[in-house]
């Protein structure tokens, strides 16, 4: 494998990631809050389509994404409307609305399939693409791949270095005390519940602009599970979820080159397929048994205390209940 | 004023129906195609003729298995969305069997009825003991259980099972005759599957309603903490559970292959698992309630496909419409419930 292909695909790897990594950093951030948007594989498909249907309309990939980002918002509001003012269960709430949207983006989505459409331009950034190695990588792709890296920054720093992101963390750990230092906990929750429905639409519209471009019947296929996935597997932490979805993105990758090798020519494509959701049952079994536990137990405590904080995070405190005001 | 707020009850209960109905509305004049016309091919499509009515019945069967068997799990407060593999977990079995053993009807029918529920009930089972003793959630377990179910059955239909001229999407060759379900005349509908259907719907209200594991299975349900501390043996209830959903899964998967299809295909499934948990909710976990819902989703789901034949429109409608009654149902029942709250809030407010 020389050098150049190396590059290639990594950077080809980046690129596809970029759906993965806006969905679950918005599913981060309004699961810091405390809601579960479990919507999100509907989500996608939606606002993939939406994004789609109007960049053809309107021959503009601006207002595309901008449409896309709109129906997640939207959806978003939908689920913070029902959970945190009626008290309606989250994940039920979450789970009609993705049956909901999945059906709504086949309907209206009918009129778009396999059209070819505008996407996203490509923009390598000046200078820095010309780095070695890092440039081609990291800086020659287009303006959606580059604004879902900018997301786990921000998401990072807001949530643990500015004063709003404190807040925010104390209405997802514990709402009643948030409450109780005079923190308006359901008007927060609905703000970054409907910032993290955006995200959401972002990586629908990603799907349909940059990388799968156009729509087609279940253009988006089970990756809103995989990303609500990834955020339990990266503790609610944007490093380690954006960690999570490059490595999903590196696995899959591997998948197809190795579907690509003639060794594996007999293997049916089916398994690599579902090898992905397969991928995220044992990812969850392995964070969450004992198995691990007892691993760990053999190595120096200190190390172990180290290794199981860097693999395993705790839930927000108040996530899935609705914050009763007593 | 007893009348009047009884109307007024009888209103609000309709108010999900009208809503979801508004919003289809909606869509429908959003993409320029005329609303009353779609609603009557969609009637026409499911109740013109005996042969449409009959094959709104059989396309119950799956629906009311797989709501009744949600119900269950339900009860137990686990969201088993892993319906749709233990459909095609059964679906494999009886197909096995179907396939392999050369037998007169009866035996292999049966046969074929029991393998598909042990299938299901198996794949349910992991999805239990996922749950239980790998502590991954059981949304999670359920999924990916169910995009690995899809890929073995793809896998089967292409390797192993494939036809003498080359495998596709339409699956495996015809059963033979012995594995079909024997049908009503020319009709589409196995009278032995809706008799099948309708004595889960009697199982499980017996089982729910009439005995100490149904009871324990609620407490679970009610709340995990109380009922373990009470010392219901949470592990084995939950594992119960999950398999008997699955069983009744399994054994629609097993009437889709037998009495609809006569072969295995790959999308056997259909969403029967996805649609069953929408009818579970519906009926909010009573399985008495499950068929007249499944009706409901039947009749839809038979009738819209002539939105594609008539009007050009994409069948998913069908879809739209079932998923926003039950969004409707929710908000509807969340608004009843905050103006509940507000008033009371009000009365103590003059109380006092």
């Amino acid at each position: 494998m020389d050098g150049g292909f190396l590059i290639q695909t990594l950077s080809s790897l980046v690129a596809a990631a970029t759906p993965v990594v806006f969905a679950s950093i918005g599913e981060t951030v309004s699961e810091k809050s405390g809601v579960i948007n479990l919507s999100l594989d509907g989500s996608i498909a939606l606002s993939a389509m939406a994004g789609f249907a109007v960049a053809f309309t309107t021959g503009s990939a601006a207002l595309g994404v901008l449409a896309g980002m709109a129906v997640g918002a939207l959806i978003a509001l939908v689920i913070a409307f029902a959970s945190i003012t009626l008290r309606q269960e989250q994940v039920a709430v979450g789970f009609v609305l993705t049956m909901l949207c999945t059906e709504l983006a086949d309907f209206l989505g009918n009129p778009f399939v396999r059209k070819p459409g505008p996407s996203v331009p490509h923009a390598p950034i000046p200078y820095l693409s010309d780095i070695p190695v890092l440039g081609p990588i990291l800086f020659d792709h287009n303006l959606l791949v580059y604004l879902s890296m900018v997301s786990v920054v921000v998401a990072w720093w807001w949530m643990y270095k500015t004063q709003p992101g404190l807040k925010l963390q104390g209405v997802g750990e514990r709402p009643e005390s948030a409450f109780a230092r005079g923190v308006d906990v359901d008007r927060l929750r609905y703000v970054y519940t409907v910032v993290g429905g955006a995200l959401v639409g972002l990586a629908g519209a990603s799907y349909s602009l940059s990388i799968k471009l156009g729509w087609s019947h279940r253009h988006t296929y089970g990756i809103g599970w995989i990303a609500l996935a990834i955020v339990i597997f990266g503790g609610w932490n944007p490093w380690r979820v954006a960690a999570g979805s490059y490595l999903f993105g590196l696995l899959k990758a591997l998948g197809s080159i190795l579907q690509r090798n003639p060794a594996f020519a007999n293997v049916p494509t089916q398994i690599f397929s579902s090898a992905p959701f397969a991928l995220m049952i044992f990812a969850l079994l392995l964070l969450s048994s004992e198995g691990v536990d007892r691993l760990l137990a053999l190595l120096p405590t200190r190390l172990a205390r180290r290794i199981d904080r860097t693999i395993r995070g705790r839930s927000p405190g108040g996530l899935g209940r609705p914050f009763v005001q007593e | 004023m007893n009348g009047k707020s009884r109307l007024i009850n009888i209103l609000l209960s309709l108010a999900p129906i009208l809503l979801a109905l508004l919003f289809t509305t909606l869509i429908l004049i959003a993409v320029g195609a005329p609303p009353w016309e779609a609603y009557r091919n969609i009637l026409s499509g499911a109740f013109e003729s005996p042969e449409k009515i009959a094959d709104v019945v059989a396309a119950c069967v799956p629906l009311i298995l797989c709501g009744v068997g949600m119900s269950i799990t339900f009860t137990a407060g686990q969201w088993n969305v892993g319906v749709e593999g233990q459909i095609i977990l059964g679906a494999v079995f009886a197909t096995w069997v179907a396939r392999s053993l050369p037998w007169p009807q009866v035996p292999v029918l049966t046969l074929m009825v029991l393998a598909g529920m042990l299938g299901g009930a198996l794949w349910g089972m992991a999805a239990g003991l996922l749950k239980v003793y790998g502590k991954v959630h059981e949304i999670f377990g359920g999924l990916g259980l169910n995009y690995v179910a899809q890929g073995l059955a793809i896998w089967l239909i292409f390797n192993p099972w494939k036809p003498a001229d080359g495998a596709t999407m339409s699956g495996t060759d015809p059963f033979p005759d012995p594995a079909w379900m024997p049908r009503l005349g020319n009709l589409r509908v196995a009278p032995l599957a809706v008799i099948l259907a309708l004595v889960a719907v009697a199982m499980a209200y017996f089982l729910l309603r009439g005995t100490r594991w149904g009871l324990e299975l609620k407490a679970l349900g009610k709340s995990f903490r109380s009922a373990f501390m009470l010392g219901v043996p949470s592990t084995p209830r939950l594992l119960t559970a999950f398999s008997v959903c699955g069983a009744l899964a399994g054994l629609a998967g097993a009437i889709r292959c037998s009495a609809r299809y006569g072969r295995m295909i790959p999308e056997i499934s259909g969403g029967q698992g996805y649609l069953g948990l929408l009818v579970a909710l519906l009926a909010s976990y009573q399985p008495q309630w499950v068929p007249l819902i499944a009706l409901f989703f039947a009749a839809v789901g038979v009738g819209s496909p002539r939105l594609e034949l008539n009007m050009h429109l994409d069948s998913s409608l069908g879809g739209v419409l079932e998923a926003s009654v039950v969004l409707a149902v929710m908000i509807v029942g969340g608004l009843r419930a905050l103006l509940a709250r507000r008033q009371a809030r009000l009365g103590a407010g003059e109380a006092s």
